[in-house]
């Protein structure tokens, strides 16, 4: 674009296709570095990542072996402590440090992929809604919105109770009853850019709906629904914890999960406190984590959100 | 108006019908009921004998027909373990809940709007930089592990507050507070928007250059625009506290819907926590009908908008 040069400097949205690679990559270091706490978020979010790929490396202890002579271990640098277990070991002697680091694959796991399955539905359902409007519309939302309004938590303990206890389970109760969220952002944001000017302009200018949808649409939905999807990746390994807690998550001898560390170590805690300590580090570490993140990608991805900051 | 309040009760009949049937279905189209809800050493003669007294053998809409039914007159069943009616059972366990409930949204309440307040007015002051490390920490902590761990140090080590029961007022503080936080952050963010957004409005400006007083924009004009927000979060996130009360309670032992839940799921007591999830909704209803009306009643748009 040859007038580029004659606009000025200021780069106005990520998704801005006249920027080239270099530009974006630079437009998304400074806000990095102006906000310091999008920094830490990320910083933290790659440390449970990396933690969940590369647990075999990071330990060589599994964290299903038992071993009932070194059970109830404090931590390493407690008295009694051993460097073996730096977190200490449970009640049956397996080691807390590497459930800790396996656990971590099961709730990013739950997050990722219950993400997955509810921003699709969800922003299937909500662009039907939004596009198609009238009375489609009215109906579809208003069921997404009494869905929304009841007890949230109870109906995921009362599915999950029916279910059963599996990892497949969990990832499906939570992709399900968390669409109607996604679905009510996607039709807001449909309706929003199909009143806007350059929609119009386009449709005048002869773009058929393919160009219009993939052009125009999608790449200014794309900005609000991550944001979403991160905050809801964080509340989805938050309450996949608490079904463990419950009982109601993957069993605790087919795979170490947050939740399930939490479950057992609650009978301990009085004399044992770190068996349930540890586990709960991890969740409010990557949660807090992860809302700095989604904190710090609505200031990026949203310019609107941005100008009301100040 | 009354068209409006009108059309809100049609529609949470509406979702009331959802409720029960899906209460109904989950339990019975994913997998055998009677096994569910037997004991798993149970024999194949005993469960055949429990299908056939609990009606499992009918066609299925014979079956929600009577559901419903019964359900309209408030029956849903015997509760299989105290082998009584269900949901006297449960509406005697609710005025705990609702006690640990309000607690926690007073305490949510009466720390968060000064905070968020002040926060709005002097963003970036000490004040707002509090109550925004609050907001995250209340959005990130898991509130039952938080629960643990003042179990662990305000009650066995210090034992300021007794660990668990409903006794005296001490045993409501622990629950409460732990089950406010996540509300408490939420309504210190939303109040410190609001105040933010609406400071930088055009009536405001226009208020203060025809020579109002601070005190009587803030007051008059900034509060009561706030105010809307806040009533229909405050509405939600109580509905969102009974539900996530099945933690708390479980980890105080507190005597209330939520933590007879969790004992009835232990028991795979379905009929009670079918009772429990129908009723819980039926508050939850309720409330979104007297916020809808407290909302209309802040803000004359929404009144004569419809």
């Amino acid at each position: 674009m040859a007038d580029n040069t004659t606009t000025p400097k200021t780069v106005d949205s990520l998704l801005d296709t006249e920027k080239t690679f270099k530009e974006r990559v630079a437009y998304f270091g400074r806000f990095l570095w102006r906000d310091r706490s999008g920094v830490i978020g990320l910083i933290v979010f790659l440390i449970v990542v990396f933690a969940a790929v590369f647990a075999p490396m990071i330990t060589d202890q599994s964290p299903l072996d038992q071993d009932l002579r070194s059970s109830k271990m404090p931590p390493a640098w407690q008295e009694e402590g051993d460097w073996a277990h730096p977190f200490g070991t449970d009640s049956l002697g397996k080691d807390i440090f590497s459930r800790v680091l396996y656990g971590a694959r099961v709730s990013l796991m739950v997050g990722l992929f219950g993400v997955l399955i509810a921003g699709t539905l969800g922003m299937l359902i909500g662009a039907i809604a939004g596009y198609a409007g009238g009375r489609l519309d009215a109906a579809i939302m208003s069921g997404v919105n009494l869905i929304l309004s009841l007890p949230y938590l109870l109906f995921v303990v009362f599915i999950a109770a029916v279910l059963g206890r599996s990892l497949l389970n969990v990832i499906l109760i939570f992709g399900i009853t968390d669409a109607p969220i996604f679905a009510r952002v996607t039709r807001g944001e449909v309706l929003r850019i199909r009143e806007s000017g350059y929609v119009e302009s386009a449709v005048s200018a002869g773009a058929r709906w393919p160009r219009i949808l993939f052009d125009h649409i999608l790449p200014n939905l794309l900005g609000p629904l991550i944001t979403l999807a991160t905050f809801e990746m964080s509340r989805m390994i938050f309450y996949e914890a608490g079904l463990g807690f419950l009982g109601l998550s993957v069993p605790p001898n087919e795979y170490p999960t947050w939740g399930n560390m939490l479950a057992a170590g609650r009978k301990y805690m009085t004399s044992y406190p770190w068996m349930a300590s540890f586990p709960g580090l991890a969740i409010m570490f990557t949660s807090l984590g992860m809302n700095l993140l989604g904190d710090w990608l609505r200031d990026v991805l949203d310019p609107r959100m941005r100008r009301s900051r100040k | 108006m009354h068209r409006y309040l009108f059309s809100k009760l049609a529609q949470s009949l509406l979702l009331l019908f959802g409720v029960l049937f899906l209460v109904f279905m989950m339990v019975r189209v994913t997998g055998d009921p009677a096994a569910l809800m037997m004991p798993r050493e149970s024999s194949p003669e005993q469960i055949e004998a429990f299908r056939e007294e609990m009606g499992f053998n009918d066609p299925l809409m014979v079956q929600f027909g009577r559901f419903i039914v019964e359900a309209v007159k408030g029956d849903f069943g015997n509760s299989l373990h105290f082998k009584t009616p269900a949901m006297p059972m449960v509406v005697e366990r609710l005025g705990a809940t609702v006690e640990l409930a309000v607690a926690g949204l007073l305490m949510a309440m009466i720390f968060g709007i000064p905070i968020g307040l002040i926060g709005g007015f002097t963003p970036g002051g000490v004040t707002d930089n509090i109550g925004r490390f609050i907001a995250l920490m209340g959005q990130s902590i898991p509130n039952f592990w938080l629960g643990l761990m003042m179990i662990l140090y305000f009650g066995v080590e210090l034992g300021w507050f007794p660990t668990f029961g409903r006794d005296t007022w001490h045993s409501v503080v622990m629950p409460a507070f732990v089950l406010g936080l996540p509300v408490l952050g939420q309504i210190v963010r939303l109040t410190r928007s609001a105040v933010l957004e609406i400071r930088g409005e055009d009536f405001i400006r226009t208020a203060h250059s025809k020579g109002l007083e601070p005190k009587t924009i803030y007051t008059k004009h900034v509060l009561r625009n706030v105010a809307i927000p806040l009533v229909s979060v405050i509405g939600v996130q109580f509905g969102y506290m009974l539900g996530g009360s099945i933690y708390i309670e479980a980890i105080f032992s507190w005597p209330g819907m939520g933590g007879l839940l969790e004992q009835s799921i232990g028991w795979r007591d379905f009929p009670l926590v079918q009772a429990i999830a129908v009723f819980t909704s039926v508050i939850v209803l309720a409330l979104n009908i007297v916020t809808d009306m407290a909302y209309s009643i802040i803000d004359p748009r929404i009144r004569y908008g419809r």
